[in-house]
């Protein structure tokens, strides 16, 4: 076993592991006393190497996860933009450069995940998306403004790693695209009406508290103005259940 | 890597950062002094043309507090005096951000209670409202400047709630970025441009409080310090 590597590729994903490790191992090598030391430190590097690992598997989960929505971004603007007689001349360079974007996001999580990284699936998508420009923009919101969610329900899994940071600029990545999409529907950017399609992409956004502070009764503005101000996360199994009639 | 600091007496670090900033503001020791009584010397003005953040995730929310009164101010100047040959729908646009960005704020000081900081005084010396284009320029410019703030103020954060609250706004912020970026250079890529998107990873920028506040300082009388911030 090349421990060394174990480690590169741990921190790799998990920046504060050798810290957490040497934590662990700190103490666990206290508790233990220096006499059991000889006979159990290789249970103790077993334990160690579990529990760095458990953590690092759930950051992998959750960049597979990303990786997996990104798939069908990629996937879905590579070949909307291969589609004759789609995109508008005048709307051919936002959507060459959203689907720039989805490339180097699926290379970038490759990239972190090396060969834990999932195979991209085979997509379906329904008959007018790619001959209806109206349908092909509807889908693209529906995955911009889950993507949106989708990243930001796992924040808190990546809690204070660097690969938090990354997520994030992700995150926002998707959420200029999402403003941009909308537009061009003449929608707003933002998250606004409450009967927004389709439901279950902004099931959950209607919410006009946050942290317990009541906005409207705080500020004076609208509902609708609070609502557009935060955008609301969406667990794994809400995600998964939009993307699973593409999968 | 950095060495971890947590096995350092919570007291300890407070006393150290205590002394060094009692060292560069000691001519004001007597306001000092009354506001190390109540303990809330972290995030009390020490005059009325300084703040300092605080630390911790109070020190964060703090940070972006005072961002979203730079927003919040902007937007407002912008809406009483439109620059002219406004459009309605521009005008529409720029009212809603605004108010965004009035919740974001009146959002983070009613979080904050105590330990907000004071309201800054800004300056928008720079910024001709009665042009579209410095205005739509200087917007971009918060804009985007908010969405790096946020990204890379995530993981200095350690309550997971305070983070997802973050992660609630930054969003917004982007999907304002990208609006504003679409008034100034409609159907082009200007929404998520080569200019503030990485072309080769597709990433936003992720910037640390020591690189945003020198950018946003010009725009606000009141000093800003931020010393105590985690890095």
């Amino acid at each position: 076993m090349n421990l060394f590597k174990l480690f590169q590729d741990i921190e790799a994903v998990d920046g504060d592991a050798t810290e957490r490790l040497g934590y662990y191992s700190r103490r666990s090598l206290l508790r233990l006393g220096s006499k059991a030391l000889a006979v159990s430190a290789p249970t103790v590097m077993a334990s160690v190497l579990n529990e760095a690992y458990a953590q690092s598997s759930s950051v992998q989960d959750v960049l597979n996860y990303a990786l997996t929505l990104e798939y069908l971004e990629d996937d879905y603007y590579q070949k909307g933009n291969a589609a004759a007689n789609l995109i508008p001349a005048a709307d051919k360079a936002i959507f060459t450069q959203i689907g720039k974007h989805e490339t180097a996001h699926v290379a970038l999580l490759r990239g972190a995940l090396g060969s834990a990284a999932v195979a991209k699936p085979a997509f379906k998508y329904p008959a007018a998306t790619f001959t209806d420009y109206q349908t092909f923009l509807l889908l693209a919101q529906a995955f911009e403004d889950t993507g949106v969610r989708a990243y930001k329900g796992q924040a808190g899994n990546l809690l204070g790693m660097d690969v938090l940071t990354t997520a994030l600029q992700i995150h926002s990545v998707e959420a200029r695209h999402a403003s941009e999409v909308r537009r061009l529907r003449g929608l707003r950017g933002w998250v606004s009406a409450t009967d927004e399609a389709p439901a279950p992409v902004y099931a959950g956004e209607a919410v006009t508290s946050q942290a317990g502070v009541d906005l409207v009764a705080l500020t004076g503005k609208s509902a609708d103005r609070v609502r557009e101000a935060f955008d609301e996360p969406l667990d794994r199994a809400a995600v998964l259940a939009i993307a699973q009639p593409y999968l | 890597m950095e060495k971890t600091k947590t096995d350092r007496p919570a007291q300890a670090v407070d006393r150290r950062l205590f002394l060094r900033y009692a060292g560069v503001t000691i001519a004001t020791g007597a306001v000092l002094l009354e506001s190390c009584v109540d303990k809330d010397y972290m995030t009390t003005p020490i005059s009325a043309a300084t703040v300092d953040l605080g630390s911790g995730d109070v020190g964060i929310l703090n940070y972006a507090y005072a961002l979203e009164q730079l927003e919040a101010a902007f937007y407002t100047q912008v809406i009483a005096t439109p620059y002219s040959g406004i459009t309605d729908a521009e005008r529409s646009l720029l009212t809603e951000i605004r108010d965004h960005e009035i919740i974001h704020r009146d959002f983070f000081k009613a979080a904050l209670g105590n330990s907000a900081i004071a309201s800054l005084e800004v300056n928008f010396s720079s910024i001709n409202f009665a042009d579209r284009a410095s205005v739509l320029n200087a917007a971009k410019t918060f804009e985007d400047l908010g969405v790096a703030a946020y990204n890379g103020a995530g993981k200095l954060i350690k309550d997971v709630n305070y983070l997802l609250l973050a992660g609630k706004i930054v969003s917004v912020e982007a999907r304002h970025a990208a609006a504003i970026r679409s008034l100034l250079s409609p159907k082009t890529t200007s929404f998520a441009g080569d200019d503030v998107v990485t072309p080769a990873t597709g990433l936003d920028p992720a910037s640390a409080p020591s690189v945003v506040l020198p950018l946003a300082q010009p725009f606000v009388r009141t000093t800003i310090t931020a010393n105590n911030l985690p890095k």
